[in-house]
């Protein structure tokens, strides 16, 4: 049996509608992920020291705020000194159009901006933390 | 896409019936008893007699963004469109109580809303503005003594008699823990500095709300219209209790409760929402309180529409939808109405956006006769049936809170929280699904084309500007004087004295907002979230 997907959810910044972040927690535990939710305003260190204590297969990060650029760039050079270079991020949240392919640009490996239907997110997310798990 | 087939329900899940008659009605003198007159408890029909008639509803977009000059040119140009008060959005370091110049603080500077350090700041933010003829709205909760303290002495600069100062600060920290999540203290210490505005303003400020309490975020974080109602209510159960054991009169200091509902699409349901919410706060009041004067039972309320229910795919159908919402904050006889930006599933709001906005609420107030009669719903076989329903069903989920422990408690036991997430979760698995239809999203979906639209965006150099001001400001100040306001901010919270008067000789002092905050998280500590599961 193959063990499962283990998917760490964080709020990074200061931004508290955890809303969406909730929901896709719930929707990977229904899918069989064994999913940790680090809760609000988890810093860049601590999310990474998160991931590497819970050996996860893949970051879910949700910014509503507008500072996903520079959420995001932190959470990346961090995830780089933790040495966790192979583990997917994906972002979800008040993206705007213009902004997904410059998160993709600096290393997100996916996004989902509002209105992402909920199955899709998943199927998504799955497809990644198999690719990270091989 | 298939028509939905079987019983239909509302979005709280009340089974709606092919056809409404008289016989849903009930007994006429019974229903003329639960409807009384508008301006007369219980208020069903409306807060005042002649409702819209005497005076449109105050349209109030909520607006802020990087520096107090910069959200001070929105606040005129709003003014210029006709926009009758204010309403200030904060960025999220200033609702939880970081400068500007705090490293955590840096990424958040002037994205969601003003970025507010000093009382300098909230005089920048309203110069040429007069304070003392202008509603002003404030969303702040966690911070909003300081907030408070720095409109205060804003408006002593600007010679304003503070008798005459009007409008509403948020003060509600309750939902923050139950959705918004801009909470810094634990909930009861939280609870203290809310009695202490309330207590304050009841004193000092005859024409200022000192509280808006707020079902709008539960809703908006995916609870139901039902639980939106029954949360507001407890909440607001559970300030009035505070206030009373405080030795207050209910008498004094109910009549200046505000409310804040969202109204989402189900048209008739949030108009019978709104309707039973009015019915449910003058029977709390009188039951539960003893309140004796009409205006400690009548619940005004603010309405903010619905941001969930927008969607980023093919926005300029949002535009459609805010109109139905601003509809039916109308139907349901709203003091206060803001409308989204049709672009705010992907940006804070662009001039274009929040121009439209307002202008939806001038058509239906100026175009639509809707105004013309007093809660002109009333007597429908279906909306009355749906009012009493929707009273009699957030009830139950009020004894179910006041069971917990009255909604302090029922909050830290995370009761509440775990049935906005359920229902967030239900409603995204039926878009997912199809049994929800959401155009442009799940069904009339168009990839070929997209919408060329101009978002707003934040000027970079923003940040920079707030930082230097700031550090310009307590280069300037005298560091004595602030250090001594602070310490006597600290001996009143240690002995259990009203924070307002230190925290306004502070601001006067040239204290900071982070400075303010760290004396109160230094003696209240802070909290911490429970997991979600």
């Amino acid at each position: 049996m193959n063990k499962p997907v283990r998917v760490l959810i964080v709020k990074p910044g200061l931004d508290g509608h955890d809303r969406g972040a909730k929901v896709v927690a719930f929707a990977l535990r229904d899918a069989g992920c064994e999913v940790i939710y680090l809760g609000l305003r988890s810093t860049a260190e601590e999310i990474m020291t998160a991931a590497t204590q819970e050996d996860v297969d893949l970051i879910g990060a949700s910014v509503l705020s507008g500072a996903h650029i520079e959420l995001v760039s932190d959470l990346l050079t961090e995830r780089s000194h933790h040495g966790l270079d192979n583990t997917p991020i994906v972002v979800g949240g008040i993206v705007p159009p213009g902004d997904v392919d410059r998160l993709l640009q600096l290393g997100v490996d996916d996004v989902f901006p509002a209105g992402t239907v909920l199955t899709d997110v998943v199927s998504r997310v799955m497809a990644l933390a198999d690719r990270s798990l091989r | 896409m298939s028509e939905a087939r079987g019983p239909r329900t509302t979005d709280s899940g009340i089974e709606v019936a092919p056809l409404y008659t008289p016989h849903d009605l009930g007994d006429p003198a019974e229903l003329k008893q639960r409807l009384g007159h508008p301006g007369q408890p219980p208020f069903t029909r409306g807060p005042y007699e002649e409702m819209y008639r005497e005076r449109l509803w105050t349209m109030r977009q909520y607006a802020g963004y990087g520096s107090a000059s910069e959200t001070n040119q929105r606040f005129r140009y709003l003014l210029s469109q006709g926009q009758t008060a204010l309403s200030v959005a904060f960025d999220l370091p200033t609702q939880l109580g970081l400068d500007s110049t705090d490293p955590t603080a840096k990424p958040e500077v002037g994205r969601v809303g003003v970025a507010i350090d000093t009382a300098d700041d909230m005089v920048e933010l309203f110069n040429g503005l007069p304070l003392d003829q202008l509603s002003v709205n404030f969303t702040i909760n966690a911070t909003a003594p300081i907030i408070l303290a720095f409109y205060l002495v804003a408006a002593e600069q600007q010679g304003s008699d503070r008798s005459q100062l009007a409008g509403t600060l948020q003060n509600d920290i309750l939902k923050e823990f139950l959705a918004r999540k801009t909470f810094i203290y634990p909930p009861e210490p939280s609870m203290r500095l809310v009695g202490d505005v309330v207590e304050y303003c009841t004193a000092e400020l005859p024409r200022f709300n000192p509280i808006s309490i707020t079902g709008y975020h539960a809703r908006e974080a995916g609870c139901n219209a039902i639980q939106e109602l029954a949360l507001t209510m407890s909440d607001a159960i559970a300030y009035a209790t505070l206030l009373v054991d405080r030795g207050l009169s209910f008498d004094a200091f109910a009549p200046r409760f505000s409310f804040h509902f969202a109204t989402t699409l189900e048209l008739f349901e949030e108009v019978a929402k709104l309707r039973a919410a009015r019915r449910l706060w003058a029977k709390i009041a009188r039951d539960r309180f003893g309140a004796t004067k009409p205006e400690a039972m009548r619940l005004r309320f603010f309405s903010g529409c619905s941001g969930a229910t927008l969607t980023a795919q093919q926005p300029l159908n949002n535009v459609v939808r805010s109109t139905i919402q601003c509809l039916g904050a109308v139907l349901g006889g709203a003091q206060s109405i803001h409308v989204m930006g049709y672009d705010e599933a992907m940006a804070i709001p662009s001039d274009a956006a929040v121009t439209l906005a307002l202008r939806t609420q001038q058509i239906l107030g100026h175009e639509t006769g809707v105004v013309d009669t007093v809660d002109p719903l009333a007597g429908s076989y279906f909306v009355e049936s749906l009012t009493d329903q929707i009273e009699a069903r957030a009830n139950e989920l009020i004894q179910s809170i006041d069971e917990a422990g009255g909604a302090v408690r029922a909050i830290e036991a995370g009761l509440p929280q775990h049935w906005i997430a359920e229902n967030a979760y239900r409603i995204e698995r039926a878009i997912s699904d199809g049994t929800t239809v959401k155009v442009g999203v799940n069904a009339y979906t168009d990839d070929s084309k997209t919408e060329d639209l101009t978002l707003f965006e934040i000027d970079d150099q923003s940040r920079d500007r707030q930082c230097s001001r700031l550090e310009a400001h307590i280069a300037g100040r005298d560091g004595s004087a602030t250090m001594a306001a602070l310490g006597s901010l600290a001996e009143a919270i240690r002995s259990e004295q009203n924070v307002m008067g230190p925290l306004i000789d502070a601001a006067r002092a040239g204290a900071t907002l982070g400075e303010m905050s760290s004396v109160l998280k230094d003696h209240f500590g802070t909290h911490r979230e429970p997991p979600p599961w």
